[in-house]
């Protein structure tokens, strides 16, 4: 499986906005690189990210070759709810992996 | 620091040595980054070597087949057994009666103990236990060891760091003790203290070795690297490390 | 010596650099034309104003694989008037578009961080769709040193 590693905070204040902050181990490979052979190496990107709060999408991101090796991707939630947060990441080559994380709202 | 006996051989050809830095002159790599990268590797939920450390966090309590041990079955948490280890290495290994660098004391360890085919140079399973190993490090001082047994080789290994190379006919030191601070095309030169190995660099996008990182710099100045493993690798290593003595380990660090 | 003057040793240059540039860039750059294009899609077509909200990113970065961007805008994020979605786009990566994310009243704040590519120095835009329907822009000229040791 590849790794990713989400930092979220565990606890959180109802309405608090809490800050997400995602990695992902991905090439990212552009479609554009000559390989040591000197052929194009075909692209192989994630092309779309989506966090899901209790089941319901509140944040989700298409991207594109010039997004960095390894995605790194930050935003902001309201804690509404204790429940789980899940981060989907799907791409080239019928990619797709899933995370989810635990958090308590008091 | 540790005073180096360089090679009588070295010194009868006249070869102009440049001065090494003064212990109170060193810097570590990551003060000559822009503040963007320092901060990815300041901060754990930045860095992307992360990554390489949680795979290697997660293969230290697998066992790598159904007979074997794991690496915690011998050495428990690696969080109290391995704190410090990395910042000695490269280390004297008794069975092969040579120093040999972290990456192949984890592979002697999978051949002797687990009785595993060694990892791959550079493959991420090798570079996860190494990231995970060495972030136990993080923060003590490089330690080499005070091991008269490794000092023929520290001294070859300094011979080949002031060793002129390949068709620009450079030597590590040329560079690296008469040059750093200066630029190289856009990019400053560093003092290359090995601190932060394996590193993330943004230019392989992905985690390296610092055997990795030689073969780069050879490269650079047209010579033919050597091999993955080759003793002179873990000779430059070696001195890299007791140049650095005394130094912070930032293991796992990220460089442009 | 004649400038016009077209040495064996010019000419050879001139051919090695055409050579190696079919080599290393199969791909053309983006044109300002495809950066507009880009935009104009994510728009739908409607105009975009410069202001309101912040691309920050380093205006000299020293590697273009991977250079940390945030956008950002101070939209009370209320179900009335809020930031539905965040672009970035540059004008001479292969292709314009690097990320699009969508969020609303749930993120709280509008604000996106993440990390991108540029193949050289360049214009970066970010624009950001607001709930009333207008298009805001920030843009930031880069310039991305060139590295000496490259494997």
């Amino acid at each position: 499986m590849v790794r990713a590693l989400i930092n979220c905070p565990k606890t959180a204040k109802k309405g608090e906005v809490i800050e997400i902050k995602t990695l992902i181990s991905h090439v990212m490979e552009t479609g554009y690189r000559p390989g040591a052979d000197g052929k194009v190496v075909p692209r192989d990107i994630l092309r779309r990210f989506t966090c899901r709060y209790a089941g319901q999408e509140v944040f989700s991101a298409d991207l594109f070759p010039a997004v960095a090796a390894n995605p790194f991707i930050s935003f902001t939630t309201v804690a509404t709810a204790s429940g789980t947060l899940s981060f989907t990441w799907d791409g080239d080559n019928g990619f797709t992996q899933t995370e989810t994380v635990a958090i308590t709202v008091t | 620091m540790i005073r180096l006996v360089l090679p009588a051989a070295l010194l009868a050809t006249g070869f102009a040595l440049a001065a090494d830095i003064p212990a109170n002159e060193r810097r570590s790599g990551f003060d000559f980054m822009s503040s963007s990268t320092q901060q990815m590797q300041r901060d754990d939920t930045l860095n992307p070597a992360m990554l390489w450390v949680a795979e290697g966090e997660a293969q230290w309590s697998e066992a790598p087949a159904a007979a074997a041990k794991s690496c915690a079955s011998c050495h428990g948490d690696a969080v109290g057994s391995m704190r410090g280890v990395a910042a000695r290495y490269p280390a004297f290994d008794e069975r092969r009666q040579k120093p040999v660098d972290l990456q192949q004391r984890i592979n002697l360890c999978r051949e002797t103990h687990q009785q595993q085919p060694a990892l791959a140079a550079e493959s991420r399973p090798l570079l996860g236990l190494a990231a995970y190993i060495g972030l136990q490090s993080r923060g003590l001082p490089v330690s080499p060891p005070q091991d008269a047994r490794l000092q023929p080789a520290r001294s070859r290994g300094a011979a080949l760091f002031n060793t002129a190379m390949g068709q620009l006919n450079f030597s590590c030191a040329q560079c690296h003790n008469d040059n750093w601070g200066h630029r190289l095309a856009g990019s400053p030169i560093p003092q290359a203290h090995p601190t932060g190995y394996p590193i993330y660099r943004l230019e392989w996008q992905g985690m390296g070795s610092l055997q990795r990182r030689l073969r780069n710099c050879m490269t650079g100045v047209r010579a033919e690297p050597l091999p993955y493993g080759a003793d002179e690798l873990v000779e430059l290593e070696l001195y890299l490390n007791s140049r650095a003595a005394g130094m912070t380990v930032e293991t796992p660090a990220v460089r442009p | 010596m004649n400038r016009l003057q077209v040495t064996r040793r010019t000419a050879l240059i001139g051919s090695m650099s055409a050579a190696s540039l079919l080599v290393l860039r199969p791909a053309a750059f983006a044109t300002p034309t495809e950066l507009a294009g880009a935009i104009a899609e994510f728009t739908g077509n409607q105009p975009v104003q410069r202001g309101r909200i912040t691309l920050d990113l380093s205006p000299l970065v020293e590697n273009g694989n991977s250079v940390s961007v945030s956008v950002k805008d101070d939209s009370p994020m209320t179900q009335q008037d809020h930031v539905t979605a965040i672009a970035l786009f540059t004008e001479q990566n292969p292709q314009p578009n690097v990320i699009i994310a969508r969020l609303g009243p749930r993120a709280g704040r509008a604000f996106l961080n993440t990390r991108m590519r540029l193949a050289t120095s360049q214009k970066v835009v970010a624009v950001a769709g607001f709930s009333d329907g207008t298009f805001w822009s920030d843009q930031v000229e880069v310039i991305v040193t060139l590295a000496a040791c490259v494997e």
